[in-house]
């Protein structure tokens, strides 16, 4: 048996359209089988509402009197891309402040635009014949503008990571605030709700597809940015009118140390034409499974800990090597039930039928990371081969007469088999003359915690831990934890030189 | 009941905490306190009938109390029910309700200020 889009849009029109929420989905075609429920069931609507950072939205303002070429743009004090001609700009939401900072951002003056408040527009120009102008500031509310047009390049991804810190310090991301020593997972994601994961395959969700985006009906233009399903992490470009959309779908955030960013609340409803709609409709939060990452680790590829389903998740406790961790998550999965059954309600009432894409989306492609062609230097460059190193069982004196014959302020320290085990500065070393008698050997006053780099680690990366801990040098060691060099404040200069031309 | 404890640590150096628990008997819990060498300031609980009784004998000895009737601050409208700060809240005082509706037991909060940074919407803040 296979329904067609018009039986379907002919039941919405009619009012007699069996409508439900993937989550009633499973209990349904438990109870009636798969024949039954395709018999039975209509449309599937889906939701989510989690934090989309790339969204944004086409205002256009209408020409002012004389005429401006808005060449730069700010909306409260927010910058947007102006290079649209003359007047119109794009709002992106992640796009900070240049008073305000972390606190208010493009994703807040869109907000403060569907909440109906006033936004200030400024805006410069160099003036043209045909647009003298050179400036402009004036308020302006939504119903002001020509167009809003919310287009959101890269949202309602299939699935997202969860996110772990096994280092020892509290890590601020944009998987939120992740304590050390894997003190807590955060997760993102509306599980058997999503969108894509009732449409893996892409059989359904396309281009000119009906969607709810942010409280109004909208549409999905294509695949969005980053989109790779062949990992399963498909994403979707999708459109929607601004002037109607509400803020109970559309909110403002910031993750504090990360940025701002945009929760959306977006659905889809799909149509259930034949048998692979309903068992694919049919997915439970126990199907879907994602990799615990570890974001302690600054690098694009950090390593999986383990696969964890939405379920565990959403339990609000995983475990990990034998321990209880608990979880948090990023995205609301109530506001992504009332996405959902808002969605079921508008398609009960007859107010959006469906279509099937009119261009299908790639279900197989992969994302690939960033040609680079230029590289970016790496501690090895820059690093000075030249250590001196002294015994922890070494005297005092020993260390001092090392640090002024090696003319360093850094002595990395080494046990009988010639692993890195402590490290002693000129600091260290005067404290213990001040105050005699009270230490004898290195030992005794070198610091046991030593931040360390390897020689394959980017610089930006080792120059943020020399800021995070207030250092000024890191020793450099192999796997062993041998120490194969030192990288120093002094060594940086080098960049300027060589790859800062 | 919670008291948030302000001393000075100038030239007396009186163990306020420990004297107020000699001589008033009662049994104090020290949920979080920061100390240096000039100040600090401690937040402790005490069973609320001696609540008044601990408040006074510490007042007494030169520390600033003042009894916290209220824990974090919670904006109801300005949440989305995410449950960002579930995980990061030393003392469960964070959970969904059947609904996803995120539910508070106010009487466990510390006021350690965790979840007002984790909150992606600011629906947290410390009461002034």
């Amino acid at each position: 048996m296979r329904k067609s889009i018009d039986q379907i849009n002919q039941r919405i029109r009619d009012g007699n359209a069996r409508v439900v929420t993937a989550e009633e989905m499973p209990g349904i075609v438990a109870e009636l089988g798969e024949d039954g429920a395709l018999r039975e069931v209509d449309v599937v609507t889906t939701g989510t509402f989690g934090a989309m950072c790339s969204s944004g939205a086409f205002l256009n303002f209408g020409h002012a009197e004389p005429p401006i070429r808005m060449e730069r743009i700010w909306l409260n004090d927010v910058e947007a891309y102006g290079g649209l001609a003359a007047v119109d700009a794009y709002i992106g939401a992640t796009q900070q402040s240049e008073t305000r900072g972390e606190e208010y951002g493009g994703a807040h003056v869109i907000e403060d635009l569907v909440a109906g408040k006033a936004v200030e527009l400024r805006a410069s120009s160099k003036g043209t014949d045909c647009y003298p102008r050179r400036t402009i500031t004036t308020e302006l509310l939504l119903e002001h503008l020509n167009q809003a047009i919310m287009c959101n390049p890269r949202n309602s991804y299939q699935r997202y990571n969860a996110a772990i810190n096994t280092t020892d310090r509290m890590l601020h991301t944009y998987m939120g605030t992740l304590l050390p020593n894997s003190g807590n997972v955060t997760f993102s994601g509306a599980g058997l709700l999503n969108p894509i994961s009732n449409d893996p395959k892409l059989r359904l969700i396309g281009s000119g597809v009906p969607l709810f985006l942010c409280g109004a009906p909208g549409m999905v233009v294509g695949e969005g940015t980053q989109h790779s399903p062949a990992g399963g992490f498909s994403t979707l470009m999708v459109t929607g009118d601004l002037k109607k959309m509400s803020q109970e779908f559309l909110r403002a955030a910031t993750m504090t140390g990360y940025g701002v960013t945009m929760y959306v609340g977006l659905g889809v409803p799909l149509p259930v034409i034949d048998k692979e709609v309903v068992r694919a409709t049919s997915i439970r939060d126990e199907d879907i499974s994602v990799d615990l990452i570890d974001y302690g680790i600054p690098s694009r590829s950090r390593p999986s800990l383990r696969k964890v389903t939405y379920a565990e998740l959403r339990s609000g406790s995983i475990t990990l090597n034998g321990e209880e961790i608990r979880t948090s998550s990023l995205s609301s999965f109530r506001r992504a039930r009332q996405v959902a059954e808002t969605l079921k309600d508008w398609i009960s009432a007859g107010k959006m039928e469906l279509t099937l894409p009119a261009r299908p989306i790639d279900p197989m492609r992969q994302v690939r990371p960033m040609h680079e062609t230029v590289k970016t230097p790496r501690v090895l460059d820059i690093m000075d081969k030249n250590i001196v190193s002294i015994g922890e069982e070494e005297e005092i004196q020993t260390a001092a007469l090392k640090l002024l014959k090696g003319e360093t302020n850094h002595l990395p320290v080494i046990n009988s088999k010639g692993k890195l085990v402590g490290i002693v500065t000129t600091f260290d070393i005067s404290k213990a003359v001040a105050n005699p008698g009270k230490a004898t050997f290195v030992r005794d006053i070198m610091k046991k915690k030593v931040i360390v780099t390897t020689h394959d680690e980017s610089v930006d990366v080792a120059v943020r831990k020399l800021e995070q801990h207030n250092i000024s040098a890191l020793p450099v060691v192999d796997a062993g934890n041998h120490i194969v060099a030192i990288l120093t404040a002094n060594n940086l200069g080098k960049l300027f030189g060589r790859w800062l031309k | 009941m919670k008291l948030l404890v302000n001393f000075s640590r100038g030239k007396g150096r009186k163990p306020i905490i420990a004297q107020a628990v000699r001589d008033t008997g009662v049994l104090i819990t020290v949920e979080r306190a920061v100390i240096d060498s000039s100040e600090g300031e401690a937040l402790i609980d005490v069973p609320d009938d001696q609540c008044r009784l601990v408040r006074d004998k510490m007042a007494s000895l030169g520390a600033n109390v003042r009894i916290l009737e209220h824990g974090i601050t919670f904006n109801e409208s300005e949440c989305v029910d995410c449950g960002a700060c579930i995980s990061i809240c030393p003392r469960d005082v964070f959970s969904f309700d059947e609904g996803y509706r995120l539910k508070l037991i106010e009487e466990r909060c510390i006021l350690c200020g965790k979840c007002v940074d984790a909150c992606p919407h600011e629906a947290l803040t410390m009461p002034v």
